[in-house]
Parts: C-alpha cells; structure tokens; sequence
C-alpha cells in the first residue's frame, strides 16, 4: 500500500469517528435544557412537533464508550493504513501460532501410528487409529465420497472392490496424496450420433445387459480401433491409466443407456484432488487405512 | 374499489397502488420464504424441477421480500409522508406513476428471470443487467419526485422523516449503480467489472448499506411520521434526531467489511469495518429511543391500539437486532456466528421484527385516509394478525440462534487428537429441528399476512362515506 492509500484510509477513518464525536459534543453543548422538557421546537409537520429534549446521558456515554473502545483497538490491532497496530497481530499470524500450538499437540497422537504398517492398523488393538482415519475422512473426504464412503454419481463407491487405479495400500495413497486426474475423450465427433448409440449397445453388452446384436456387431471395430488401447482389448479396463472395467456392470457415470451414450459422447473429466499441501504425512497415513478397510 | 374519494391537495392515488401492492408481495415474497424453509426440513420439495430449487428460490425469496414488499411500503409511505410533512403535492403525477409501473415491471422481470436461473450471483442483487438498468431509471425517476416535492415545500424546514427518505433514496443509487457495475457478454449474462478480494469487498459494501439504508434509514423515515401520528405525541428530541442522523449514515458506509472477517479482505479493512459497526450502536439506538419514548405518556394507547403495538414492537426488534449486529461484529463473536443460522436469524430479527412490522403499522395507519374510511373494518383482526407476526418472529429467530450456535459449537469441536468430532453432515442433522420451527413461524407470518389482505379488501370495498375522523386527520 502507498503513503497516500495509507495516509487516505487513516485521515477518512479517523475524520468519521472525529466528526460523529464533534457533533455530538456539539450539540449537547448548545442544549437550553439539561433535564426532560415539554418545549418544542416550534413547528409542526403534519400535525408533529418535536419537543427540545436534551441527548439521554446513557445514551451519550455509550457512544462515547463505543469511540473510545474503537480508538484504542485502531492503536493496537492494524487498521490505520501501513500503521499494523501496537501489538503487531495479523489474521496470518493468528492462523500460524494456532496452527504451530495444534501441531505440538496432537503430533504425539498421530506419531504413534505413523510408523505401524497399513495392515497393523487393520488389528482390532489399533481400533483408535483406525476411528481416527474415519474422522478424519469424514470432515476431508465425505463431501464427496459420502460419509459411509458409498460414492455418488462420479464418485467412486469406495466400500467395494471395484478400483479405478487399483485397491493396494500403495496405490490408495498415492492416490490421495497426489490426486487424479481421469480423462475419457469425447467420442460424438469420430463416432456420429449412430455410432455413439452402436457404441453404447456394445458396452453395455460387455457387462451382460441387454443390448441390440446388430448394433454391437457394427460397433466392434471400431471399439478395438478406439477404445482398447485405455480399457483394454476384453474391455477390462487398465488401472495405470484408470480407465474402468467395462465388464462388471459397476458405472461411475451411471449404466443407464443414455448415461453411457452421454459419456461416449462428451467425455468424462473426474478430478480427485491432491491432499498432500492439505493434510501431514501422518494424517494421510491413517485415512489410507481407513478407506483400505472399507473394502475388505 | 368504487369508493375511492380524491384527496383535493395530494396524489394518493400512486400511494394506494403501492399499498396495495405492499401486501400482495408480502404474501408472495412470505410465501416464497415458507416454501424454501420447508425444503430445507423436506428436501423432496424440491420436485427435482429446477425452477423451484432453493438455489433459485432463495435470491427470489430476499429480492421480493426486500425490494417488492419493502420497496412498495417505503414508496408508498414515503410518498404520503413528503406531501403531508411538506404540505404539497408531487412535483409530478406522471413521473409517480411511472415510478409505480415501472418498480412493478423490475418485480415482475425479478420474478420471472431468476427461478430460470438468470443470475448476476451478487447477493441481493442478482438480477441481471437489463432489469438493473430498469432499476436505476426507475429510482432516479423516483429521487426527481420525491427531491421535488421536498424542494416545493410549503413549511419551513425539512421534516426528520424526510431526511431520511432522502439518505435512503440517494445512498442506494449509489450503492446501486456501483456494484451493479458490469460486462453484459449477451442479453441475460454480465460479468461484474470488480474481480477476487475487492468485488467481495464491493458486493459486502453494497450488501450491508442495502441493511442500512434500504432496511433502515428509510424505515427510520417511516418510523419518524407514523410512530408519533399514531401515538399523537411529539418526537421526543429533534436533538437526538440530529445527532442519530448523521451519525447513523456516517458509520454504515465502512460497516460492510464484516461480512469478511478472517478472509482474503486485508486485516486494515476488517477493523476498520469492525469498529464502524460497534461506533454503529449508539446512532442505532438513537432512533430506537426516539421512538420509544416518543409514547412517554401515551403507553396505555397500547392497550387498545394494534396498529401502535407494530409500531412500538418493530422498534423493540429494531433495538435488539441493532444490538446484536455491532456483537456479531466483533471479530471473536464473529469467529463462532459467521456462516451459521445465527446470522440468518439476526437477518430476520430485522427484517421480520422491525421492517415488516414498521411497514404493517404503517400501512393499517394509511389505509383507511387513502380510501376515506373512518377505520380499518376490523381492529380485532389487526390484533390477531399483532399477535400471528410477533410469534412467528420470535419462533423464527429463537430457532436461528439455537442452531447458529450449535453450528458454530459443532463446527469447531475438536477430539483429543486434534481431528473435528463432528462430520458437516451431523450439525446439519443436528439443526433439523431449528428448520422446522423457523418454517413454522414462518407459517405465522403468511397467516397473519392472509387476514392483513382480507381486513384490507373489507376496508376498501367497505361502502361508506368520508367520516368525521378521517376529515379531521385529512385536515392536520
């Protein structure tokens, strides 16, 4: 901030609580009356007359009380400008110093963990770490995933043995640590309007359900020339990548066929964010333990 | 409607239209209120139909309560006020009429462009640019009328009550023009020209002077004519009226950046927004007094007087939720209420308790003068609906403050290894309860509104001649 931004925002600042502090010494000084009258001021609006009543005395000191309570906290907290108040506190430091104090306390709690094994924290002994890995779910990860971690549309049911970029304890936490990014690409363009429906046909048909035999058949090529290099020449799916398996009948974007003809269509863009700015090592540590344990 | 007398000397013709559509969108904007409260307790109100989702419904729901039902009181009472205080007609009846056709066309065009999901996103402000040009037409059209007519006075000075009515319509162009301020991209979409950190600070500067000076500095004005006429006793101190005045529009200018405490707002903004709010007190309380003891040797009018119980009653509330705001203000209280239902409840603390109840007195006081009848058609009816407001009111903000502080409570509980005892999901659990007695109070008011329209259409259809009364009150 300039001097002149700083100089501005303190001279206007002040100017307001000063004048509003001017007017009412001003105009309590000039009351003829120090006590309640019945004299009005002489004129009436509408048949209204305003009696010459002076300020009521609580009401003036409480307004007073509020100037000099404002003036003091503008010497000692930042407000005037450049000016950061006598006691040098910031919302930035607030955050730091209550951040540092909960890091010394509770580092303790989650040290001892920390070094036990994924499936350590699986034995009932350990129960406390493992609640702590839900609670920690809940308040990070429920808003999508829901609190019983059963997934919505585009997000993935984490309680079954479905996984997108695989279920071991590595992979689990790397995926919350870095995040995802899943791209499918939007087909409609290559494919048509005809294609993406011969299309739906065939993948629904991989998993079993009902689909036109015609359709799927003029479809096939064309899923080995487009679709097998990410989800695989059966269609199962390649979890390096995390494209899904098309045979299980489990359907992040829905199985419906409009559903899946939409996906075709437009494409998909599933983003799991990277907590690793977000939450300690530790912390990670015990939700990777938790959302392992849902699936087993 | 045959009965209408023309007053000799004003234009209470626009004044009447305004009434009249003072409570047609109370009722709507109520009932729109009752509708998304009850989603909020049954989620499957929604219908799946995206017109009637709470996201949608909710800006409808501020802008007709705030703008349609408060604006039209504060058109109509401002425009019977500034010809009674100032002895003279409008400057203009064609450009009042106007003022009155086109604020219904801004309701109208609000009503149908945002449950289509037409929005600006800028909190009581969302509509989008064409209606917002339509806004600022109208309301300078309205600042040439009422400007003028206090210009052509026949009295000396300029009464209280329109001081205020002046700060108000001023102040809100103002506000208006600035933070409307925008990039149309089509007919119905616009980008705000302010980004980040200062369209924030620009959106809560327009949205707390919408609170001071649309909900309050013209309801104040309405407070100035119609407690005293009501009471027949004078304004307690011109003095305190002074001081209370400029004080009051001097300090909720730099008030709004407490709705960014403990954000991106840099920490100067938010003291200086802090201690405004509390320095904002005492003014806020002028006003109060002035009202209150304005009845200093009138108190037994209470007793028999329910148009006097809104008025003394909505000025109670006026105290309390301008108590509350300067406490909700202070950066520690502020840490626990902010984004619970605390602040929901203070909202309407204010607006149930002190504006619409203002307005309500204010309007059974102009009715029966605007059609030349002795007295509403039924008083007992006013008093029921007294009764109906001031329950639901108090049902509504008593279950915003149990829920904002169980929110505020559950939010920050922490278990012994530092994570959150409670998932979001619980304290909204948790808060079930508070949804259903806000929407039942809410339910209160709607009935309440529902008589004020019958007792209202009784009054007005009512077949009787100018009685003795209302020719002596036309004649002071």
């Amino acid at each position: 901030m300039s001097v002149f931004w700083s100089v501005w925002i303190s001279a206007i600042t002040l100017g307001v609580i000063v004048g509003c502090t001017w007017l009412l010494f001003a105009v309590r000084n000039g009351q003829p009356h120090q006590e309640t009258t019945e004299e009005t001021l002489g004129h009436a609006f509408d048949g209204i007359e305003e009696y010459d009543n002076p300020l009521p005395k609580w009401w003036f000191q409480m307004f007073l009380g509020t100037v000099i309570f404002s003036l003091i906290y503008l010497v000692m907290y930042p407000g005037l400008g450049t000016f950061p108040g006598l006691l040098g506190w910031t919302q930035v430091g607030q955050w730091e110093t209550e951040m540092a104090h909960a890091d010394e306390n509770y580092a303790p709690v989650f040290a001892k963990y920390a070094t036990l094994s994924i499936s350590d924290l699986q034995q009932t002994e350990n129960a406390a770490g493992l609640k702590m890995g839900q609670r920690m779910f809940a308040s990070n990860c429920a808003l999508c995933h829901g609190s019983s971690a059963s997934g919505a549309h585009g997000f993935p049911d984490l309680t079954d043995t479905d996984w997108l970029y695989g279920g071991n304890v590595a992979t689990i936490k790397q995926t919350i640590s870095d995040g995802r990014t899943g791209g499918m690409p939007p087909w409609g363009a290559v494919l048509g309007e005809s294609g993406v429906r011969d299309m739906t046909h065939y993948v629904l048909s991989l998993s079993g359900n009902d689909a036109d035999i015609d359709a799927v058949n003029r479809a096939r090529p064309q899923f080995q020339a487009l679709c097998t290099a990410c989800h695989g020449q059966d269609g199962t799916g390649l979890q390096a990548l995390g494209a899904p398996n098309l045979t299980d009948d489990v359907w992040l974007y829905g199985g419906a066929f409009e559903q899946v003809a939409h996906t075709i269509r437009t494409g998909r863009n599933g983003i799991m964010p990277a907590h690793k700015a977000l939450l300690s090592e530790a912390k990670i540590h015990l939700i990777t333990a938790y959302v392992y344990s849902l699936s087993r | 409607m045959s009965t209408v007398t023309e007053h000799s000397t004003y234009n209470y013709k626009v004044v009447r239209q305004f009434a009249i559509m003072t409570v047609i969108w109370g009722i709507v904007g109520m009932t729109i209120g009752v509708f998304i409260a009850s989603q909020l307790v049954w989620p499957q109100l929604n219908f799946d139909i995206p017109w009637l989702t709470f996201g949608r419904l909710r800006p409808l729901h501020t802008n007709a309560v705030i703008f349609a039902f408060g604006g039209c009181a504060l058109f109509a009472t401002s425009y019977y006020v500034v010809q009674r205080t100032c002895q003279v007609r409008l400057v203009s009846d064609a450009l009042a009429a106007f003022t009155f056709w086109g604020w219904q066309a801004v309701i109208v065009a609000t009503v149908i462009t945002l449950p289509l999901g037409l929005t600006s996103t800028k909190e009581y402000a969302e509509v989008e640019w064409p209606i917002d040009i339509m806004i600022t037409i109208v309301w300078v059209c309205y600042a040439i009328v009422f400007l003028g007519t206090v210009k052509h006075r026949k009295t000396p000075h300029i009464y209280v009550g329109n001081w205020f009515y002046m700060a108000f319509i001023i102040t809100i162009a103002v506000l208006h023009i600035v933070n409307s301020a925008a990039l149309p991209v089509s007919a119905f979409k616009s980008y705000s020209i302010y980004a980040g950190t200062v369209d924030a600070m620009v959106q809560w500067w327009y949205g707390h002077n919408a609170v001071g000076f649309f909900l309050t500095a013209g309801f104040l004005g309405m407070m100035y004519y119609f407690v005293p006429k009501q009471a027949q006793r004078p304004i307690y101190s011109y003095r305190l009226s002074i001081v209370h005045f400029w004080a009051l529009i001097a300090t909720y200018m730099w008030a709004g950046g407490h709705h960014l405490h403990y954000t991106a707002l840099p920490d100067w903004a938010q003291s200086v927004a802090m201690v405004m709010s509390l320095i904002l007190l005492a003014p806020s309380w002028g006003g109060m007094i002035n009202g209150m003891m304005t009845l200093s040797g009138a108190w037994h009018k209470l007793r028999t007087d329910p148009i006097l119980r809104f008025l003394v009653v909505s000025l109670s509330f006026y105290g309390m939720s301008t108590f509350e705001g300067p406490m909700m203000a202070i950066k520690t209280v502020n840490a626990l209420s902010h984004y619970t239902d605390w602040t929901i409840g203070h909202v309407h603390a204010g607006a149930l308790g002190w504006v619409a109840m203002i307005s309500i007195g204010a309007t059974y006081h102009m009715i029966p003068r605007l059609w030349g009848k002795a007295s509403m058609a039924s008083v007992a009816l006013i008093n029921t609906h007294f009764w109906l407001a001031t329950i639901g009111t108090v049902l509504y903000i008593c279950a915003m403050w149990v829920n904002g502080i169980l929110q505020g409570l559950m939010w920050r509980a922490v278990n012994e290894d530092g994570t959150l005892t409670y998932s979001f999901v619980e304290a909204l659990e948790a808060s079930h309860m508070g949804y259903f007695v806000r929407a039942l109070g809410g339910v209160f008011w709607v009935t309440g509104m529902l008589l004020m329209a019958y007792n209202v259409w009784q009054t007005v259809r009512r077949n009787s001649s100018v009685s003795v009364v209302d020719a002596a009150a036309q004649a002071t």
